[in-house]
Protein backbone atom coordinates (compact mmCIF):
# COMPACT_ATOMS: atom_id res chain seq x y z
CA UNK A 1 0.00 0.00 0.00
CA UNK A 2 1.58 3.23 -1.05
CA UNK A 3 0.24 6.69 -1.07
CA UNK A 4 1.16 8.21 -4.86
CA UNK A 5 -1.75 9.88 -5.68
CA UNK A 6 -5.19 11.48 -3.93
CA UNK A 7 -6.91 8.26 -5.03
CA UNK A 8 -4.51 5.77 -3.02
CA UNK A 9 -4.56 8.54 -0.47
CA UNK A 10 -8.17 8.06 0.35
CA UNK A 11 -7.04 4.06 -0.18
CA UNK A 12 -4.56 4.41 2.24
CA UNK A 13 -7.12 6.26 4.40
CA UNK A 14 -9.69 3.81 4.30
CA UNK A 15 -7.29 0.94 4.72
CA UNK A 16 -5.64 2.19 7.96
CA UNK A 17 -9.28 3.06 9.75
CA UNK A 18 -11.78 0.15 8.51
CA UNK A 19 -10.10 -2.77 7.29
CA UNK A 20 -6.44 -2.74 8.98
CA UNK A 21 -8.15 -1.49 11.91
CA UNK A 22 -5.68 -1.36 14.78
CA UNK A 23 -8.09 -3.22 17.50
CA UNK A 24 -10.13 -5.35 15.88
CA UNK A 25 -7.39 -6.66 12.91
CA UNK A 26 -4.14 -6.56 14.58
CA UNK A 27 -5.14 -6.77 18.18
CA UNK A 28 -2.76 -3.24 18.77
CA UNK A 29 -3.55 -1.21 21.83
CA UNK A 30 -5.96 -3.42 23.30
CA UNK A 31 -5.04 -2.44 26.82
CA UNK A 32 -6.42 0.95 27.14
CA UNK A 33 -9.02 -0.29 24.34
CA UNK A 34 -10.51 -2.48 27.42
CA UNK A 35 -8.95 -0.14 30.39
CA UNK A 36 -10.44 3.44 29.07
CA UNK A 37 -13.55 2.15 27.22
CA UNK A 38 -16.17 2.71 30.13
CA UNK A 39 -17.40 5.56 29.32
CA UNK A 40 -17.99 7.52 25.64
CA UNK A 41 -15.92 10.52 26.79
CA UNK A 42 -12.96 9.42 28.22
CA UNK A 43 -12.87 6.99 25.72
CA UNK A 44 -12.62 10.45 22.98
CA UNK A 45 -10.18 12.13 25.08
CA UNK A 46 -8.32 8.95 25.00
CA UNK A 47 -8.85 8.81 21.50
CA UNK A 48 -7.67 12.44 20.71
CA UNK A 49 -4.71 11.90 23.03
CA UNK A 50 -3.26 8.41 21.03
CA UNK A 51 -3.66 10.25 17.41
CA UNK A 52 -1.62 13.09 18.72
CA UNK A 53 1.31 11.13 20.24
CA UNK A 54 1.18 8.73 17.50
CA UNK A 55 1.09 11.33 14.84
CA UNK A 56 4.15 12.87 16.34
CA UNK A 57 5.86 9.58 17.03
CA UNK A 58 5.57 8.37 13.51
CA UNK A 59 6.99 12.05 12.27
CA UNK A 60 10.01 11.47 14.91
CA UNK A 61 10.73 8.48 14.77
CA UNK A 62 10.97 8.19 10.89
CA UNK A 63 14.21 10.51 11.27
CA UNK A 64 15.42 8.64 14.43
CA UNK A 65 15.49 5.72 11.42
CA UNK A 66 17.36 7.44 8.96
CA UNK A 67 20.36 8.13 12.02
CA UNK A 68 20.27 4.53 13.06
CA UNK A 69 20.34 3.23 9.62
CA UNK A 70 23.31 5.89 8.80
CA UNK A 71 24.85 4.75 11.89
CA UNK A 72 24.60 1.04 11.12
CA UNK A 73 22.91 0.67 14.80
CA UNK A 74 19.70 -0.74 13.12
CA UNK A 75 19.47 -3.58 16.21
CA UNK A 76 18.99 -0.79 18.34
CA UNK A 77 15.48 0.27 17.20
CA UNK A 78 13.64 -1.13 19.31
CA UNK A 79 14.95 0.63 22.62
CA UNK A 80 15.51 3.81 20.71
CA UNK A 81 12.20 4.17 19.63
CA UNK A 82 10.70 3.22 23.30
CA UNK A 83 12.87 5.96 24.55
CA UNK A 84 11.16 8.32 21.75
CA UNK A 85 8.02 7.70 22.93
CA UNK A 86 8.37 7.85 26.35
CA UNK A 87 10.66 11.26 25.75
CA UNK A 88 7.67 12.48 23.36
CA UNK A 89 4.83 11.84 25.75
CA UNK A 90 6.46 13.30 29.29
CA UNK A 91 7.09 16.62 26.27
CA UNK A 92 3.72 16.72 25.03
CA UNK A 93 2.40 16.33 28.56
CA UNK A 94 4.50 19.40 29.40
CA UNK A 95 4.11 21.70 26.51
CA UNK A 96 0.24 21.03 26.59
CA UNK A 97 0.31 21.96 30.43
CA UNK A 98 1.46 25.53 29.53
CA UNK A 99 -0.05 26.28 26.88
CA UNK A 100 -2.79 24.07 25.43
CA UNK A 101 -4.10 24.22 29.50
CA UNK A 102 -7.93 22.99 28.39
CA UNK A 103 -6.54 20.24 26.15
CA UNK A 104 -4.12 19.36 28.57
CA UNK A 105 -6.87 19.23 31.38
CA UNK A 106 -9.25 17.13 29.07
CA UNK A 107 -6.41 14.52 27.98
CA UNK A 108 -4.80 15.11 31.25
CA UNK A 109 -4.42 11.59 32.63
CA UNK A 110 -4.27 10.00 28.97
CA UNK A 111 -1.17 11.25 28.56
CA UNK A 112 1.08 8.81 30.66
CA UNK A 113 -0.71 6.09 29.85
CA UNK A 114 0.45 6.00 26.14
CA UNK A 115 3.82 5.44 26.57
CA UNK A 116 2.75 1.76 27.47
CA UNK A 117 0.04 1.65 23.85
CA UNK A 118 1.47 -0.87 22.19
CA UNK A 119 0.05 0.74 19.19
CA UNK A 120 2.45 3.60 19.05
CA UNK A 121 5.41 1.34 19.48
CA UNK A 122 3.88 -0.77 16.82
CA UNK A 123 2.78 1.77 14.21
CA UNK A 124 6.47 3.12 14.32
CA UNK A 125 8.17 -0.17 13.57
CA UNK A 126 5.53 -1.04 10.82
CA UNK A 127 6.69 2.29 9.29
CA UNK A 128 10.54 1.12 9.11
CA UNK A 129 9.16 -2.53 8.31
CA UNK A 130 7.49 -1.09 5.28
CA UNK A 131 9.48 1.30 3.87
CA UNK A 132 7.03 4.23 4.34
CA UNK A 133 8.46 7.32 3.16
CA UNK A 134 7.80 10.53 5.29
CA UNK A 135 4.38 11.39 4.46
CA UNK A 136 2.84 7.76 4.73
CA UNK A 137 4.74 7.38 7.76
CA UNK A 138 2.58 10.29 9.28
CA UNK A 139 -0.97 9.27 7.70
CA UNK A 140 -0.15 5.85 8.55
CA UNK A 141 0.15 6.74 12.53
CA UNK A 142 -3.17 9.43 12.39
CA UNK A 143 -5.49 7.26 10.40
CA UNK A 144 -4.13 4.48 12.33
CA UNK A 145 -4.87 6.05 15.42
CA UNK A 146 -7.83 7.43 14.18
CA UNK A 147 -9.00 3.81 13.98
CA UNK A 148 -8.28 3.15 17.34
CA UNK A 149 -10.60 5.87 18.16
CA UNK A 150 -13.33 5.36 16.03
CA UNK A 151 -13.11 1.43 17.56
CA UNK A 152 -12.80 2.73 21.22
CA UNK A 153 -15.47 5.59 20.91
CA UNK A 154 -17.94 2.31 19.44
CA UNK A 155 -16.99 0.18 22.09
CA UNK A 156 -17.28 2.58 24.97
CA UNK A 157 -21.24 3.27 23.67
CA UNK A 158 -21.70 -0.39 23.72
CA UNK A 159 -20.19 -1.09 27.40
CA UNK A 160 -22.57 2.29 28.50
CA UNK A 161 -25.57 -0.08 27.95
CA UNK A 162 -24.26 -3.56 28.70
CA UNK A 163 -23.54 -1.57 32.45
CA UNK A 164 -27.19 -1.84 33.21
CA UNK A 165 -28.44 -5.02 30.99
CA UNK A 166 -29.04 -8.26 32.86
CA UNK A 167 -25.81 -11.14 31.87
CA UNK A 168 -24.88 -13.71 34.09
CA UNK A 169 -22.60 -12.36 37.33
CA UNK A 170 -19.41 -13.90 36.42
CA UNK A 171 -19.45 -12.85 32.51
CA UNK A 172 -19.65 -9.31 33.75
CA UNK A 173 -17.28 -6.47 32.96
CA UNK A 174 -13.94 -8.10 31.28
CA UNK A 175 -15.62 -11.26 29.84
CA UNK A 176 -18.97 -9.77 28.33
CA UNK A 177 -16.72 -6.33 26.87
CA UNK A 178 -14.24 -9.14 25.17
CA UNK A 179 -17.18 -11.20 23.16
CA UNK A 180 -18.62 -7.58 22.33
CA UNK A 181 -15.45 -6.56 20.92
CA UNK A 182 -15.58 -10.15 19.11
CA UNK A 183 -18.57 -9.33 17.35
CA UNK A 184 -17.21 -5.96 16.58
CA UNK A 185 -14.46 -7.57 15.01
CA UNK A 186 -16.86 -9.90 13.44
CA UNK A 187 -18.85 -6.65 11.22
CA UNK A 188 -14.92 -5.02 11.24
CA UNK A 189 -14.23 -8.31 8.91
CA UNK A 190 -16.68 -7.06 6.27
CA UNK A 191 -14.48 -4.10 5.50
CA UNK A 192 -11.92 -6.37 4.23
CA UNK A 193 -12.19 -6.86 0.75
CA UNK A 194 -12.44 -2.90 0.71
CA UNK A 195 -9.25 -2.25 -0.51
CA UNK A 196 -7.04 -5.07 -2.15
CA UNK B 1 0.43 -7.81 48.78
CA UNK B 2 -1.19 -7.16 51.96
CA UNK B 3 -0.04 -8.88 54.43
CA UNK B 4 3.22 -7.16 56.21
CA UNK B 5 5.16 -9.72 56.51
CA UNK B 6 7.89 -10.72 54.26
CA UNK B 7 6.50 -12.53 51.46
CA UNK B 8 7.85 -15.99 51.07
CA UNK B 9 9.13 -17.40 47.84
CA UNK B 10 6.60 -19.91 47.23
CA UNK B 11 3.80 -17.98 48.35
CA UNK B 12 5.06 -15.19 45.74
CA UNK B 13 5.43 -17.70 42.95
CA UNK B 14 1.85 -19.44 43.30
CA UNK B 15 0.66 -15.97 43.49
CA UNK B 16 2.18 -15.17 39.68
CA UNK B 17 0.83 -18.62 38.77
CA UNK B 18 -2.33 -19.02 40.09
CA UNK B 19 -4.22 -16.35 42.85
CA UNK B 20 -2.82 -12.99 40.85
CA UNK B 21 -2.60 -14.59 36.68
CA UNK B 22 -2.38 -11.97 34.78
CA UNK B 23 -4.16 -12.82 31.99
CA UNK B 24 -7.16 -14.35 33.62
CA UNK B 25 -6.89 -12.11 37.17
CA UNK B 26 -5.39 -9.10 36.37
CA UNK B 27 -6.34 -9.04 32.66
CA UNK B 28 -3.02 -7.06 31.85
CA UNK B 29 -0.93 -7.80 28.43
CA UNK B 30 -3.99 -8.55 26.51
CA UNK B 31 -2.61 -7.59 23.25
CA UNK B 32 -0.45 -10.59 22.96
CA UNK B 33 -2.35 -12.85 24.44
CA UNK B 34 -5.10 -12.07 21.73
CA UNK B 35 -2.79 -11.46 18.45
CA UNK B 36 -0.10 -14.47 18.91
CA UNK B 37 -2.73 -17.43 20.08
CA UNK B 38 -3.27 -18.39 16.80
CA UNK B 39 -1.80 -21.81 17.23
CA UNK B 40 -0.83 -23.20 20.70
CA UNK B 41 3.09 -23.58 19.84
CA UNK B 42 2.82 -19.90 19.50
CA UNK B 43 1.55 -19.00 22.81
CA UNK B 44 4.22 -21.20 24.72
CA UNK B 45 6.90 -19.29 22.42
CA UNK B 46 5.18 -15.84 22.87
CA UNK B 47 4.97 -16.97 26.89
CA UNK B 48 8.78 -18.24 27.53
CA UNK B 49 10.16 -15.13 25.87
CA UNK B 50 7.63 -12.46 27.90
CA UNK B 51 8.89 -15.06 30.91
CA UNK B 52 12.59 -14.65 30.09
CA UNK B 53 12.20 -11.21 30.11
CA UNK B 54 10.41 -10.56 32.78
CA UNK B 55 12.75 -12.72 35.26
CA UNK B 56 16.02 -11.03 33.83
CA UNK B 57 13.80 -7.63 34.16
CA UNK B 58 12.42 -7.72 37.67
CA UNK B 59 15.94 -8.75 39.04
CA UNK B 60 18.11 -5.90 37.20
CA UNK B 61 15.44 -3.17 38.34
CA UNK B 62 15.49 -4.93 41.80
CA UNK B 63 19.16 -4.24 41.71
CA UNK B 64 19.40 -0.99 40.73
CA UNK B 65 16.08 0.07 42.67
CA UNK B 66 18.08 2.03 45.23
CA UNK B 67 20.22 4.04 42.54
CA UNK B 68 17.21 5.45 40.59
CA UNK B 69 15.82 8.66 41.07
CA UNK B 70 12.19 7.97 41.92
CA UNK B 71 10.76 10.33 38.73
CA UNK B 72 12.90 9.06 36.16
CA UNK B 73 11.93 5.61 37.30
CA UNK B 74 9.72 4.83 34.61
CA UNK B 75 11.78 5.46 31.83
CA UNK B 76 14.51 3.94 33.58
CA UNK B 77 12.09 0.60 33.60
CA UNK B 78 11.95 1.25 30.07
CA UNK B 79 15.08 0.80 29.19
CA UNK B 80 15.80 -2.13 31.20
CA UNK B 81 13.11 -4.02 29.87
CA UNK B 82 13.87 -3.32 25.95
CA UNK B 83 17.57 -4.26 26.72
CA UNK B 84 16.32 -8.20 26.83
CA UNK B 85 13.50 -7.84 24.71
CA UNK B 86 16.59 -6.92 22.24
CA UNK B 87 17.95 -9.99 23.22
CA UNK B 88 15.36 -12.27 22.86
CA UNK B 89 14.82 -10.79 19.48
CA UNK B 90 18.23 -11.37 18.38
CA UNK B 91 18.54 -15.08 19.95
CA UNK B 92 14.99 -15.72 18.66
CA UNK B 93 16.09 -14.54 14.95
CA UNK B 94 19.15 -16.73 15.00
CA UNK B 95 17.77 -19.87 16.45
CA UNK B 96 14.33 -19.96 15.96
CA UNK B 97 13.47 -18.32 12.60
CA UNK B 98 9.86 -19.81 12.00
CA UNK B 99 8.90 -18.55 15.23
CA UNK B 100 10.60 -15.59 15.11
CA UNK B 101 8.22 -14.93 11.42
CA UNK B 102 5.00 -16.02 13.17
CA UNK B 103 5.48 -13.83 16.41
CA UNK B 104 6.57 -10.93 14.31
CA UNK B 105 5.60 -7.43 15.16
CA UNK B 106 5.17 -8.90 18.65
CA UNK B 107 8.28 -9.71 19.90
CA UNK B 108 9.68 -6.11 20.03
CA UNK B 109 5.76 -5.19 21.52
CA UNK B 110 7.20 -7.50 24.52
CA UNK B 111 8.68 -3.97 25.68
CA UNK B 112 5.37 -2.30 26.46
CA UNK B 113 3.96 -5.35 27.61
CA UNK B 114 1.76 -3.82 30.32
CA UNK B 115 2.59 -7.45 32.60
CA UNK B 116 6.29 -6.68 32.33
CA UNK B 117 6.05 -2.77 33.37
CA UNK B 118 3.42 -2.97 35.86
CA UNK B 119 5.52 -6.49 38.04
CA UNK B 120 9.15 -4.03 37.61
CA UNK B 121 6.46 -1.09 39.62
CA UNK B 122 4.97 -3.05 41.54
CA UNK B 123 7.06 -5.78 42.81
CA UNK B 124 10.59 -5.74 41.72
CA UNK B 125 11.37 -1.58 42.90
CA UNK B 126 9.81 -2.58 46.06
CA UNK B 127 11.67 -6.40 46.90
CA UNK B 128 15.03 -7.79 46.97
CA UNK B 129 16.56 -9.45 43.68
CA UNK B 130 16.42 -12.83 44.04
CA UNK B 131 12.28 -12.80 45.30
CA UNK B 132 11.59 -10.28 42.29
CA UNK B 133 13.20 -12.88 40.11
CA UNK B 134 10.85 -15.00 41.46
CA UNK B 135 7.82 -13.28 41.31
CA UNK B 136 9.04 -12.54 37.59
CA UNK B 137 9.44 -16.28 37.07
CA UNK B 138 5.68 -17.15 38.56
CA UNK B 139 4.04 -13.93 36.60
CA UNK B 140 5.49 -15.98 33.48
CA UNK B 141 4.77 -19.30 33.91
CA UNK B 142 1.12 -17.82 34.56
CA UNK B 143 1.11 -15.88 31.55
CA UNK B 144 2.55 -18.94 29.46
CA UNK B 145 -0.08 -21.31 30.83
CA UNK B 146 -2.83 -18.98 30.24
CA UNK B 147 -1.86 -18.08 26.83
CA UNK B 148 -0.91 -21.16 25.51
CA UNK B 149 -4.41 -22.53 26.95
CA UNK B 150 -5.95 -19.98 24.56
CA UNK B 151 -3.90 -21.33 21.79
CA UNK B 152 -4.61 -24.70 22.51
CA UNK B 153 -8.26 -23.94 22.35
CA UNK B 154 -8.37 -21.64 19.12
CA UNK B 155 -6.40 -24.07 17.18
CA UNK B 156 -8.24 -26.82 18.11
CA UNK B 157 -11.52 -25.11 16.92
CA UNK B 158 -10.17 -23.58 14.29
CA UNK B 159 -8.03 -26.04 12.95
CA UNK B 160 -8.22 -29.51 14.31
CA UNK B 161 -5.25 -29.77 15.32
CA UNK B 162 -3.20 -29.34 19.19
CA UNK B 163 0.48 -28.43 18.62
CA UNK B 164 -0.09 -29.11 14.93
CA UNK B 165 -1.00 -32.66 15.68
CA UNK B 166 -4.35 -33.63 13.76
CA UNK B 167 -6.58 -34.62 16.72
CA UNK B 168 -10.69 -34.48 15.11
CA UNK B 169 -9.53 -36.33 12.39
CA UNK B 170 -9.52 -35.38 8.33
CA UNK B 171 -13.57 -35.41 8.60
CA UNK B 172 -13.79 -32.22 10.79
CA UNK B 173 -15.03 -28.85 9.04
CA UNK B 174 -12.76 -26.53 11.00
CA UNK B 175 -14.13 -23.09 11.76
CA UNK B 176 -11.80 -20.22 11.18
CA UNK B 177 -12.99 -17.69 12.34
CA UNK B 178 -11.56 -18.87 15.42
CA UNK B 179 -8.04 -18.51 14.13
CA UNK B 180 -8.75 -14.81 12.58
CA UNK B 181 -9.14 -11.21 14.77
CA UNK B 182 -13.08 -11.99 16.34
CA UNK B 183 -12.12 -15.55 17.52
CA UNK B 184 -8.96 -14.34 19.79
CA UNK B 185 -11.94 -11.91 21.37
CA UNK B 186 -14.75 -14.56 21.69
CA UNK B 187 -12.43 -17.32 23.22
CA UNK B 188 -10.64 -15.29 25.70
CA UNK B 189 -13.97 -13.37 26.80
CA UNK B 190 -15.41 -17.15 27.24
CA UNK B 191 -12.31 -18.75 29.25
CA UNK B 192 -12.39 -15.38 31.28
CA UNK B 193 -16.03 -15.67 32.20
CA UNK B 194 -15.65 -19.81 33.28
CA UNK B 195 -13.05 -19.26 35.25
CA UNK B 196 -14.38 -16.32 36.91
CA UNK B 197 -17.51 -18.32 37.75
CA UNK B 198 -15.50 -21.33 38.80
CA UNK B 199 -13.53 -18.97 41.21
CA UNK B 200 -17.08 -17.55 42.25
CA UNK B 201 -18.44 -21.01 43.23
CA UNK B 202 -14.89 -22.31 44.88
CA UNK B 203 -15.42 -19.34 46.78
CA UNK B 204 -19.09 -19.89 48.14
CA UNK B 205 -18.14 -23.52 48.78
CA UNK B 206 -15.41 -21.98 50.83
CA UNK B 207 -17.54 -19.15 52.84
CA UNK B 208 -20.04 -21.87 53.22
CA UNK B 209 -18.26 -24.35 55.00
CA UNK B 210 -16.19 -22.17 57.08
Amino acid sequence: MRITDVGSFFLFMVNCILCNNFIFSRFLGCCPFLGVSSKVQTATGMGLAVTFVMGIASLVTYFVNLLLVALGLEYLQTIAFILVIAALVQFVEMFMKKSMPSLYSALGIYLPLITTNCAVLAVTIMNVENHYNLFESVCNGVFGALGFMLAIVLMAGVRERLETSDIPKSFKGFPSSLITAGLMSIAFMGFQGLVK
Amino acid sequence: MAESNKPTMRGVFINGVLNENPTFRLVLGTCPTLAVTTSAINGIGMGLAATFVLVCSNFVVSCVRKLIPDKARIPAFIVIIATFVTIVQMVMQAFLPSLYDALGLFIPLIVVNCIILARAEAFASKNGPVISAVDGLGMGLGFTCSITLIGIIRELIGNGTVFGISLLGASYQPMLLFVLAPGGFITYGLVLGIINAITARRQAKAGKEE
